[in-house]
């Protein structure tokens, strides 16, 4: 090692944190392809903090100038466009990687024991991500910011006693105003970001600690060869390092596609209404959320009394805490529990379908299909315990399948 | 199983290509949405518009730079109405309050209005106005309904009654007219989005280097990632990929 290179690792453990995060951390060979989200993940962090920071040098927010503030970004400030479309297509790009990321943690059963924990702080990390993402809709104050910032914050108003006061404090007065602009940026630039980006570290410290899940489920510490090195295990620099590089590629070139040729995603990556300055006297037909968080609005509108729907969005939100515990089988890859695999699937279908019917006008011909979807939401939680101690199961190989 | 997550992945790739290549366009008439039209609607929205409608977010230097028009040539045919300033932007002459004494309400801000609305719904709305007296202004329009605005482009388009009678023809013909219409929809669609063009123009070349680079990627990670398979084939056991890391480390 070089000179400096001594010198810096007597006074700080750059190589020790080289091999235990890379060089000598063994992940299993057998990665597919959604084994690249996580990575991805944490890139589009990155982006998100730097295109984030280029657009708040440029804001104000105040309710007067907010919604200008952005379209003099838009309009008059040289890139503008580009870091605006970056940070707000990013958002859908980071939920649509989040459902992937957590989806195969479904899929191959990685939330199982020993790695409950690394769930549960993922889990956290994806409910404030849906904190930090309300938080930057409002900011832009366009209308629909505005009355999504009015509805939202009125589901605080159900808190037993304190509701009312609460709504007072998050808004900083009666309504959605300035006092709400920046108390919203504070939140969405500095609190919720710091929390995220610490949860983040947490989720990759507890993942090393455990090891990384696979596709097969098998745990590759079980079989390890003379050297202490797990069979199935290949150091994740290089190996991973270089085949996220490729991934790395290909997300951004379909990013790039999104950010210059369809940035509103035709209004689903970036609303329609949200193009209207914000107008308390004109109030929406319908203030649906964006379509990463229209599941549970979904849910919730699927009852009608105010409470009881707020308590289904709350219990939906919560549920997957407990997947570690729910789940009885000792199998935990769905390439093996066929019976599983069909109930993901099932889910799957069901979550996308209540995205799409919480875009849709609140008409009673939807009430149907929100209430058939909150009940094969809730029923995956409830028939998971029954169906995972009696399912059948194929056989688990010994050794991952490359 | 691999072959199933190829299959997936093209799937996605094309859903999202079909996507991104079913953009906000008109069915009728058949229209295409580039400068030349975009500078066809500014002059035609100066004309007939801009009196009373601002597109403040536009300042009229824009059109130097995205257009590629010249500042006479805006000046001239698109800085019409008297006092606008070529660095400020689209303001029109008619004030607030002449607004509110002539059709009840002011004018609508059309920075944003095709982003908001849809290129199809303007066209259509510009051309849904029908004749009907009893409406103060005269005028009622089929997407609209009870419009303040008069149908001031009757003139050139001719004047329907509400089942599409015609009661006086217009001295554009048809197809002209509707060419028009869709122009000045073209040019509101470029001042609710006007980095359209730059946009479109360095995309591609942006998508072309990610490409190369992800290529390239690929066949970097395959290098590496031969001695995983070999291993795999000659079922050996031992260090080899821990000696390749460390070696690269």
């Amino acid at each position: 090692m070089s000179k400096f290179g001594d010198w810096l690792n007597e006074r700080f453990p750059a190589r020790e944190m080289m091999r235990e995060h890379l060089t000598e951390y063994y992940a299993p060979k057998n990665f597919n392809i959604l084994y690249y989200t996580g990575s991805l993940l944490l890139l589009m962090i990155v982006l998100q903090f730097i295109s984030g920071f280029l657009l708040m040098a440029h804001y104000v927010p105040t309710s007067k100038d907010a919604f200008d503030s952005v379209q003099g970004i838009m309009y008059d400030t040289k890139w503008g466009w580009l870091i605006r479309y970056m940070h707000v297509d990013g958002v859908s790009l980071i939920f649509i990687l989040l459902y992937l990321h957590m989806g195969r943690g479904l899929l191959y059963g990685s939330y199982r024991k020993p790695r409950e924990l690394l769930w549960i702080i993922g889990y956290v990390i994806y409910i404030m991500m849906m904190g930090e993402a309300f938080f930057g809709y409002i900011l832009p104050f366009g209308n629909l910011s505005y009355w999504a910032g009015q509805v939202i914050t009125s589901i605080i108003h159900a808190v037993p006693f304190i509701g009312p006061g609460l709504t007072t404090l998050v808004r900083g007065g009666a309504g959605v105003g300035t006092a709400t602009l920046e108390r919203f940026l504070a939140l969405h630039a500095v609190l919720w970001f710091m929390i995220i980006a610490a949860l983040i570290v947490l989720h990759i410290l507890a993942l090393h600690q455990v090891g990384s899940n696979n596709p097969d489920g098998i745990e590759i510490k079980k079989l390890k060869g003379a050297d202490g090195i797990p069979l199935d295990g290949i150091p994740f620099h290089p190996y991973y390092t270089v085949k996220d590089v490729f991934g790395v590629g290909v997300f951004l070139a379909i990013f790039a596609a999104i950010i210059f040729y369809a940035p509103t995603m035709h209004g689903v990556f970036l609303e329609r209404t949200t193009f209207f300055r914000a107008n308390p006297m004109v109030s929406l037909p319908d203030v649906t959320p964006p379509w990463y968080l229209a599941p549970y609005y979904a849910m919730l509108r699927a009852v009608p009394n105010k409470y009881e729907g707020i308590i289904l969005m709350a219990v939906a939100i919560v549920l997957p805490f407990f997947l570690p515990w729910l789940d009885r089988n000792p199998v935990r890859s769905s390439r093996y529990r066929p019976v599983y695999k069909t109930m993901i699937i099932v889910m799957a279908i069901t979550f996308f379908t209540l995205a799409w019917v919480g875009e849709q006008p609140p008409l009673p011909k939807y009430f149907l299909i929100e209430r058939l979807g909150a009940a094969i939401y809730i029923g995956f939680y409830v028939l998971l315990p029954i169906i995972s101690s009696i399912e059948p199961t194929k056989k688990v190989p010994e050794r991952v399948r490359s | 199983m691999r072959k199933t997550w190829v299959g997936a992945l093209a799937g996605t790739l094309v859903s999202l290509g079909l996507g991104l290549a079913q953009a906000d366009t008109l069915a009728t008439p058949s229209y295409t949405f580039d400068k030349p039209t975009v500078i066809a609607g500014a002059k035609l929205f100066a004309e007939h518009c801009s009196a009373c409608h601002a597109v403040s977010s536009l300042r009229y230097s824009r059109l130097a730079v995205d257009l590629g028009m010249t500042k006479a040539e805006i000046k001239k045919d698109v800085m019409l109405p008297d006092g606008a300033s070529y660095l400020q932007g689209m303001e029109p002459t008619m004030t607030p309050a002449d607004a509110k004494a002539w059709f009840g309400l002011p004018a609508p801000n059309l920075s944003h209005i095709v982003r908001a609305t849809g290129a199809r719904w303007v066209y259509t709305y510009l051309t849904s106005f029908y004749w009907d007296p009893q409406r103060p202004s005269g005028w009622d329009n089929h997407v609209f309904p009870n419009v303040a605005m008069p149908n001031i482009l009757a003139p050139w388009g001719g004047t329907y009654t509400k089942d599409g009678k015609v009661l006086q023809a217009g001295v554009e013909p048809k197809a002209a007219y509707d060419q028009q219409v869709a122009d000045i929809v073209a040019f509101l669609r470029y001042a609710s989005d006007p980095s359209v063009f730059e946009r479109r123009a360095i995309g591609r070349y942006v998508i072309g280097t990610l490409v190369l680079l992800s290529v390239l990627a690929y066949f970097l990670k395959k290098e590496y990632w031969k001695d995983v398979h070999d291993k795999d084939e000659t079922a050996a056991k031992g260090g080899d990929a821990k000696n390749k890391g460390a070696k690269k480390a």
